[in-house]
């Protein structure tokens, strides 16, 4: 479909006064890339959690609250000539007990985390997906690494043993959409159906269009994502940023918006949400609902010099433009109808570089004014997981919701002033939250913004 | 060039269970010789993966064009055995 093809399909169902606040939102921030339809809420209704620091909602919860951190130096192969030695690792996900023996033989690290996850959420919602109409359930996740480790494995044996020793599971386990596939496959979901690419935004993208598929019609969508690349190929490839901190000491190693940030530690995991149409929830009588997903957006920042793969600089607004971390935040905010004022907490993007962290300091601080809003970063205790990042913080805004209390943000402590912004540090912040933004972004310019809030039951 | 070694049906479980994963549907005791690969859980890419190590361990080649001739496990081991021309 083409972008105008697309935008018009998007566009079609979009009440005039929605139409109007985006408009409003694009004359202040200049043109609205991706403020949409769909202004109707999207219940989430079950969460499935992989985290370094817990596996499944609860055990993570309780280690975010008590700060409890999953950093650990890396224990799938030997580091000791690379640079960069730590990660976010899930250290007690044992596939063959969460998952038939049939799909291990064809499933990457990855995709084992994303099923399981995706099994616990399905589960959380009290779905019964066999008895469901198997085109009124989708899938649509982000993953940005695809099956890193099992692609490194099955290129081993092309080069040591030939072409004929590759496994024929290597067609698809490498893939961005595999997640999807098999989730689909497993489920019996064959609604509308994708999977999205966008490094570290590209969870919350996936967020975003699954609340927009169920504005379209489908009643029930099973989204998020999950990335896991810890084979030396795969580390490579996190290496290859620029940004990966060298630090040694894991509770040193990132630091997000510190004045010692050093920069970033890879993580693997995320979060599989399961996300309906309200009358549909309530009609099969939905046991619970953590929350809305009330408003999305993306936009793209043009890389510097467009250079791909060079160590990542901020990119820098046209002159007059606001930076396109602000702009998705913005009009995600327009799209759930609120105002700045009304957002309660913002989750981070949080690199742990200090160019970046800066620049969305700075986003946050235009937004919603010098200390306007409390700012947190859980990541800090399971490190950056890629598509899995966005969904796992929208889950830990739903639980903050619930709970009335925003989690701390690792071991930042010493804030620079000039940021202007109030990061919770140290201790969990007991407070009622109504509304909370996440933000994300991925490297060579994607932004994305959602918006959570309270159901309106 | 056919092997001499003869591929039994509880060879070809537990080849097809080594590459292809362990499948709950494969009824045990009882006599699966006719039954479809799928209704024993097992699909076209499974038997593509465990083609290659049929051929190491008995010398067969499978070909992949002939895999969806192949819907039963009598056809594979009418195949191994030299019952049915490659």
């Amino acid at each position: 479909m083409s972008t105008s093809e697309e935008e018009r399909a998007m566009g079609g169902g979009i009440p005039s006064a929605v139409r109007q606040t985006v408009r409003d939102a694009a004359r202040e921030d200049g043109p609205a890339e991706t403020a949409r339809s769909g202004s109707s809420p999207v219940y989430v209704t079950g969460i499935g959690v992989a985290a370094p620091n817990g596996l499944g909602l609860e055990r993570y919860w309780e280690a975010v609250l008590a700060g409890r951190s999953g950093i650990v130096p890396i224990s799938r192969f030997d580091t000791s000539r690379y640079p960069a030695r730590l990660a976010g690792q899930i250290e007690d996900f044992d596939a063959s007990t969460h998952l038939p023996s049939r799909l291990l033989p064809q499933t990457d690290v990855s995709t084992r985390l994303a099923l399981s996850a995706a099994d616990w959420a399905i589960a959380d919602a009290g779905v019964d997906a066999s008895s469901a109409t198997d085109y009124d359930m989708g899938v649509v996740t982000a993953n940005g690494c695809g099956g890193f480790d099992f692609t490194h494995r099955e290129f081993k044996k092309l080069w040591s043993e030939g072409p004929q020793a590759v496994s024929v599971y290597e067609s698809f386990a490498w893939f961005y959409a595999v997640n999807t596939g098999q989730i689909s496959i497993r489920n019996g979901m064959r609604g509308p159906s994708s999977a999205l690419v966008a490094e570290q935004a590209g969870g919350l993208d996936a967020l975003g269009h699954a609340r927009r598929t169920v504005g379209r019609g489908t009643p029930l969508m099973v989204t998020g994502g999950v990335d896991s690349a810890f084979d030396p190929w795969g580390w490579v490839s996190h290496l290859s940023s620029g940004r990966i901190s060298h630090a040694t000491d894991p509770e040193r190693a990132y630091l997000p918006f510190d004045r010692e940030a050093r920069g970033q530690v890879p993580g693997e995991g995320g979060a599989i949400l399961l996300v309906e149409d309200p009358a549909a929830a309530r009609a099969r009588g939905a046991r619970r609902v953590y929350g809305e997903l009330a408003g999305y957006a993306s936009t793209f920042d043009a890389a510097p010099g467009r250079v791909r793969g060079r160590a990542a600089h901020p990119a820098r607004p046209r002159r007059g433009r606001a930076a396109g971390l602000r702009r998705a935040a913005r009009l995600a905010l327009t799209e759930a109808g609120l105002e700045p004022q009304d957002v309660d907490v913002v989750f981070a993007d949080a690199a742990g570089v200090r160019d970046l962290d800066r620049v969305e300091a700075a986003a946050i601080r235009d937004l919603f004014g010098v200390h306007g809003v409390p700012v947190t970063a859980p990541k800090a205790l399971t490190g950056r997981l890629g598509a899995g990042g966005g969904p796992l913080d929208v889950a830990t805004a739903l639980l903050s919701i619930r709970d009335g209390v925003i989690p701390a943000s690792g071991a930042t402590a010493d804030v620079p002033a000039e940021y202007g912004i109030d990061v919770v540090t140290g201790a969990p912040r007991e407070i009622r939250v109504r509304h909370a933004l996440v933000l994300a972004r991925g490297r060579w310019g994607f932004n994305s913004a959602v918006v959570v809030r309270a159901a309106t039951t | 060039m056919q092997s001499t070694i003869t591929m039994t049906i509880d060879d070809l479980h537990r080849i097809l269970a080594d590459c292809g994963g362990a499948s709950e549907d494969w009824p045990r005791g009882a006599d699966v010789h006719d039954r479809r690969f799928e209704e024993l859980g097992y699909d076209s890419l499974a038997l593509m993966e465990a083609a290659v190590r049929i051929e190491k361990e008995y010398g067969t080649p499978v070909p992949d064009e002939l895999i969806p001739t192949l819907s039963t496990p009598r056809d594979v081991l009418d195949l191994v055995n030299g019952a049915r021309p490659a």
